[in-house]
């Protein structure tokens, strides 16, 4: 999980930097054509959306792809829905639509939050969830959200249509669950009632990939207490599903400061971060904690506000 | 951006308004850059142009075994395919550094740091040069590196320049200011003495615009013309000259539009040099611009200074001495550019802003296994690094006596009649009135209501810091017979010429790399004789085009230029005077000045314009014995001393208890650059710098691990501040014009860089009750501090 902050010029240098080597570009006029493409082109294809990782890193040579399926006319996946007790959010809608949008907001703080903190206006312009997901970069924020609000991955390939939890879907550093000519369609998050979540990042500067973050989400039951908790934290471990200790020490409970100091512990404790420029393993570990803390606190806060309303009206 | 200023400042006035002289003038420069319509080196293009690319190492420590080029000249768009050992047959392969030590233009024995030019490859296009890169075979045998300065004089280290006869160690150079004994003295009889291990950590100039060159060698008549991102053309024509033997008059430097220097863009690179034996071999042109990854990890880096500081005092908190020692990390080849009689630059100011008895210093420079340069970066040679110790040790001071740090430093400051002040290391300081700039500064900032709010915060568990700083900065190098690079004395030439109709053209020597010249410029003409700044051109950066000068770094545009700008209209107007006279048929004593006039004492009435004395000088107007004809003049202008911009800065941050992440919530700085020529240009100045400092004291690091991998190659890992991490800065400013300068001006270019650094450190420092932690301060390293302590970083 250490190569976005070890080396990338020294990688670079060996590399003969920053000109990409030769590959094939395909614009793809619809999901089926990208689809075809993606199975003629095989191993040595890659997806490009928004292209704000995958870019520099052929400009870099650390990712040397082939061919390059564009998927940036692919409207039909631009799209946010509620349907059937969940929100729907098409591969290719933009880091900005989702920012933008009142009702991702409303149902799903967590988005806002972490949005806000991705990047810059010009990456977020054109950056995607579905690019942002495939990346799989450990410090990658929409992976700890879409973990901590227990999303589902909907893939499209030669063998059809699956569905691949979050927790499943993000397979370590730079893997996912998407497979040689298959494409990351779509995302589905499941909308519950009295629900609050909220996203903390530590990051050195605007624009920075995290030092650490905690993505956190939590439903109330009737009698106030904690009916279903989700945690997702970036940076500070290779897998995004370590936090079920968490979770089950949150469900059944008041949501108190004194339960969420006691989450913070178990994260701090579950998580494997490694020491690096942006801090070292002991800060990770301490911040693991104190976001943990920090977004449990706002999304109960937030559940709360929500009151008997949040997501009953989905 | 807020501005609080003393003067009327407002905005910049319309057309019938603009001054004629000093005060607000938009930038003459800016409608190109604001349109995309500026012209910088990678815009150049000539036909049947070729694009070089640089082979660099990627070990920071090796020798060289062998290197396969026949790979890439079978590549069929490579044209030439340069090595050290071709360049040896040029008597090329090295070359000298700024600081009188070699370089290696291309490796040929060993590479001494991660990112040293090892091949040069010449080929039809950007593209494909990259790629012939790759098909280039280097067999290296890794040899140990020295990568921590504190190592680097160890008995077992390695030696890094074998290539130098006898050489047994990696010493550079042992160099000391100051009374040592009187010093000692001072610190066994004082009441408290204050010691403080500091790193002013290894940083980047890092601007936007990347290094790079064209090099056009004409095969028929042997003129090369260079266009380069240099901040020094004239310096650089005249080092082509001496070490390629070229004939100076057959070589022209262009420096087009530049995109930042900061010190930067100060030496020659080898990649420049490479274009031009890539020129010299194709018979064509030869472009080489670096990429982010080559500039950020090969070229002149600033700062890594390992300072051991002490501070003496009374109880009741006079200071009486300051003591400090300097390990200077200067990396591979000892390329810093300062003064020759310098190696250790402007350090020795590190007295800083005080009326103390004694200080000595003593820096000893070591070679390492890391990229060279030193000396860039907007410091003033070295300035920044000795305003930063000092004005640390100051709080150190104020810590240690439990004494508030804007109390200390007021009972400290230097007093408006101790000018010309003369320091304990040799510097005279021209003009000054320190305490009313500081009094401005805790006024502007409100000192006491922010003391107030930071007590009742901390009653919250809130972490609220405040930071003082006050700086004297030296800058406007020569005088030349105190300084010179590589033998070139530090003086600066200016040419004027008024045209017939009254417009004029003025010719310097110094360059802008974004600093303003062409208003400034234009402004100090216009000031001194009444042609408006719109009518005045001012050409600079071409060889051909400006006289002799050594360049701007170091913030010497103005105090040097500026000043031959000034003198050189003076000799203009006095010519006017004599050709007015004959004008008028009056002699030239019974003439008096006025803006743009000479006019007949007594007699307001009759009197010639400036732009009537010029078409009467073109003209058939009979002229008095032993005038010429025409209006112009030159002059070269040799600094009497440096002139000593200073300054007062306050900084307010906010520290979040369990992240350890610091908000810069305000920063005021109240400055004194003398006569303020465009004080937009000025605060636009001092902005760029307090975001300079903001970096450098929270984020910006050029760090390696222990085989001498430079871990901030990119601006993913090299951070620089943006918009959002810095505050609406809050200026003042104070005037206390320069006595020795024609026009009174102290030069700002660097003021705020140097002087912002330690007010962010102090701040934070204030915040988390820590004496302290060394830059920069990310958020993991202040919750370290809090937590037990953090270590310098590597």
């Amino acid at each position: 999980m250490t190569v976005r902050s070890y080396g990338f010029g020294a990688i670079a240098l060996e590399a003969a930097v920053q000109v990409p080597a030769t590959f094939e570009y395909r614009r793809a006029s619809s999901v089926e054509d990208a689809l075809a493409l993606l199975e003629r082109f095989g191993e040595e294809a890659r997806v490009i959306a928004g292209g704000h990782s995958l870019l520099p890193m052929m400009k870099l040579r650390l990712a040397r792809p082939e061919f390059l399926v564009d998927i940036n006319d692919l409207h039909e996946l631009d799209y946010l829905r509620l349907e059937g007790g969940e929100l729907l959010i098409g591969a290719l809608t933009r880091h900005r639509t989702l920012l933008e949008s009142e009702l991702v907001g409303r149902l799903f703080p967590i988005f806002h939050d972490a949005e806000r903190v991705i990047a810059d206006p010009p990456v977020r312009n054109r950056g995607t969830i579905g690019g942002s997901l495939c990346q799989a970069d450990p410090a990658e924020d929409l992976s700890a959200v879409c973990t901590a609000v227990r999303a589902v991955a909907v893939i499209l390939g030669p063998g059809g249509r699956r569905s691949v939890p979050m927790q499943e879907f993000y397979r370590g550093p730079y893997e996912t669950a998407v497979g040689a000519g298959e494409l990351l369609v779509e995302i589905r998050v499941p909308v519950r009632p009295n629900a609050g979540s909220a996203y903390r990042k530590v990051e050195r500067k605007t624009g920075d990939w995290a030092v650490a973050a905690a993505g956190g989400a939590l439903s109330l039951a009737d009698d106030g207490r904690i009916g279903w908790a989700g945690i997702g934290l970036a940076a500070v471990s290779t897998s995004l599903a370590g936090y079920r200790r968490v979770e089950e020490a949150l469900v059944g409970r008041e949501p108190t400061d004194e339960l969420f100091t006691e989450a913070g512990r178990i994260a701090a404790e579950d998580c494997d971060p490694l020491s690096d420029l942006r801090g070292t393993e002991e800060y990770k570990r301490h911040l693991a904690g104190e976001l943990t803390h920090r977004a449990l606190t706002l999304a109960a806060e937030r559940a709360r506000a929500a009151g008997g309303t949040g997501g009953k009206d989905a | 951006m807020t501005a609080v200023t003393e003067s009327a400042e407002t905005g910049s006035a319309p057309a019938s308004e603009r001054p004629v002289g000093y005060g607000r003038l938009k930038r003459k420069e800016d409608p190109r850059f604001v349109r995309g319509k500026g012209h910088y080196v990678d815009d150049v293009q000539l036909p049947g142009m070729l694009h070089g690319a640089v082979l660099r190492s990627p070990l920071a420590h090796a020798r060289i075994v062998s290197i396969d080029t026949s790979a890439a000249e079978s590549h069929p768009k490579v044209r030439a395919v340069i090595t050290g050992a071709a360049l040896e047959g040029l008597g090329l392969a090295w070359m000298p550094t700024l600081s009188m030590d070699t370089q290696a233009v291309l490796a040929t024995d060993k590479v001494r740091f991660q990112g040293q030019e090892v091949a040069f490859v010449v080929a039809e296009d950007h593209y494909a040069a990259r790629d012939a890169l790759e098909l280039i075979d280097v067999e290296y045998e890794p040899l140990p590196p020295v990568i921590n300065a504190r190592h680097a004089l160890d008995a077992d280290a390695p030696v890094i320049r074998d290539d130098l006869e006898g050489r047994t160690d990696n010493h550079i150079f042992d160099w000391e200011a100051g009374d040592k004994a009187a010093t000692d003295e001072v610190f066994a009889r004082a009441d408290v003495v204050v010691t403080q291990e500091m790193l002013y950590p290894r940083v980047h100039p890092a601007p936007l615009e990347t290094c790079g060159c064209v090099a056009d060698m004409d095969p028929v008549d042997g003129k090369l013309t260079l266009w380069e991102t240099t901040q020094a053309p004239h310096a650089h024509r005249t080092l082509y000259a001496m070490v390629a033997g070229l004939p100076e008059q057959k070589i022209r430097v262009i420096s087009p539009d530049i995109g930042g220097g900061f010190g930067n863009k100060v030496g020659i690179y080898p990649g420049y040099v490479c274009a031009v034996v890539g020129s010299i071999l194709t018979k064509k042109p030869v472009k080489w611009v670096e990429d982010r990854s080559e500039n950020l990890m090969s070229t002149s880096f600033a700062r890594d200074y390992h300072m051991r500081g002490e501070i003496a005092a009374t109880r009741e908190g006079k200071i009486l001495g300051v003591r400090v020692k300097v390990l200077a990390d200067h990396g591979a080849f000892n390329g810093t550019a300062q003064p020759t009689k310098y190696p250790a630059g402007f350090f020795h100011i590190f007295t800083g802003s005080y009326d103390i008895e004694a200080a000595h210093c003593q820096v000893t420079g070591v070679y390492t296994n890391k990229a060279p340069g030193g000396v860039a970066y907007a410091c003033s040679f070295r300035v920044t690094e000795a305003v930063y110790l000092v004005e640390r040790l100051v709080d150190c001071l104020a810590d240690e006596l439990g004494q508030d740090p804007a109390e200390l430093r007021m009972r400290n400051l230097l007093r408006p009649e101790q000018f010309p002040y003369e320091n304990k290391t040799g510097w005279e300081y021209d003009s000054g009135d320190y305490p009313a700039t500081l009094r401005k500064a805790l006024d502007l900032a409100g000192y006491d209501t922010l003391r107030r709010e930071q007590a009742e915060r901390r009653a919250r568990g809130e972490l609220m810091g405040i930071g003082l700083s006050f700086f004297t900065e030296t800058v406007g190098a020569g005088p030349r017979k105190h300084m010179d690079i590589l033998g070139l004395g530090m003086a600066d030439g200016c040419e004027l010429r008024v045209h017939p109709t009254g417009k004029a053209v003025v010719r310097l020597s110094v360059q802008s790399q974004g600093q303003g010249h062409e208003t400034t410029f234009a402004q100090i003409v216009a000031e001194e004789l009444g042609i408006p700044p719109e009518d005045i051109e001012v050409v600079h950066g071409d060889t051909d085009q400006t006289p002799f000068g050594l360049g701007t770094y170091g913030s010497r545009s103005t105090p040097v230029s500026g000043a031959a700008a000034a003198v050189v209209a003076r000799k203009v107007r006095d010519k006017a005077r004599i050709i007015a006279g004959a004008m008028l048929e009056v002699t030239p004593e019974d003439l008096e000045w006025e803006k743009g006039r000479w006019f007949v004492k007594g007699d307001p009435g009759t009197a010639r314009t400036i732009q009537e004395i010029a078409l009467a000088a073109h003209g058939a107007l009979e002229l008095p014995e032993g005038v010429e004809g025409h209006l112009e003049a030159t002059t070269v202008y040799n600094p009497p001393n440096l002139t000593f911009p200073y300054g007062a800065y306050l900084c307010v941050v906010d520290v979040d208890p369990g992240t350890g992440e610091v908000k810069v919530r305000r920063f005021v700085a109240v400055d004194d650059c003398g006569t303020r020529i465009n004080p937009m240009i000025i605060e636009g100045q001092v902005h760029g710098g307090l975001a300079d400092g903001v970096g450098m004291a929270l984020m910006e690091i050029i760090s390696f691990d222990e085989d001498g991998n430079c871990l901030s190659g990119s601006f993913m890992d090299y951070l620089v501040p943006t918009a959002l991490e810095t505050p609406a800065w809050e200026l003042g400013n104070t005037v206390t014009p320069s006595p020795h300068h024609p026009i009174g001006a102290k030069g700002v270019g660097e003021s705020a860089t140097v002087g912002s650094p330690a007010a962010v450190v102090n701040a934070v420092m204030d915040a988390i009750g820590v004496r302290h932690a060394d830059m920069p301060l990310t958020p993991g390293r202040v919750w370290q501090a809090m937590h037990g302590g953090v270590e310098p970083p590597q």
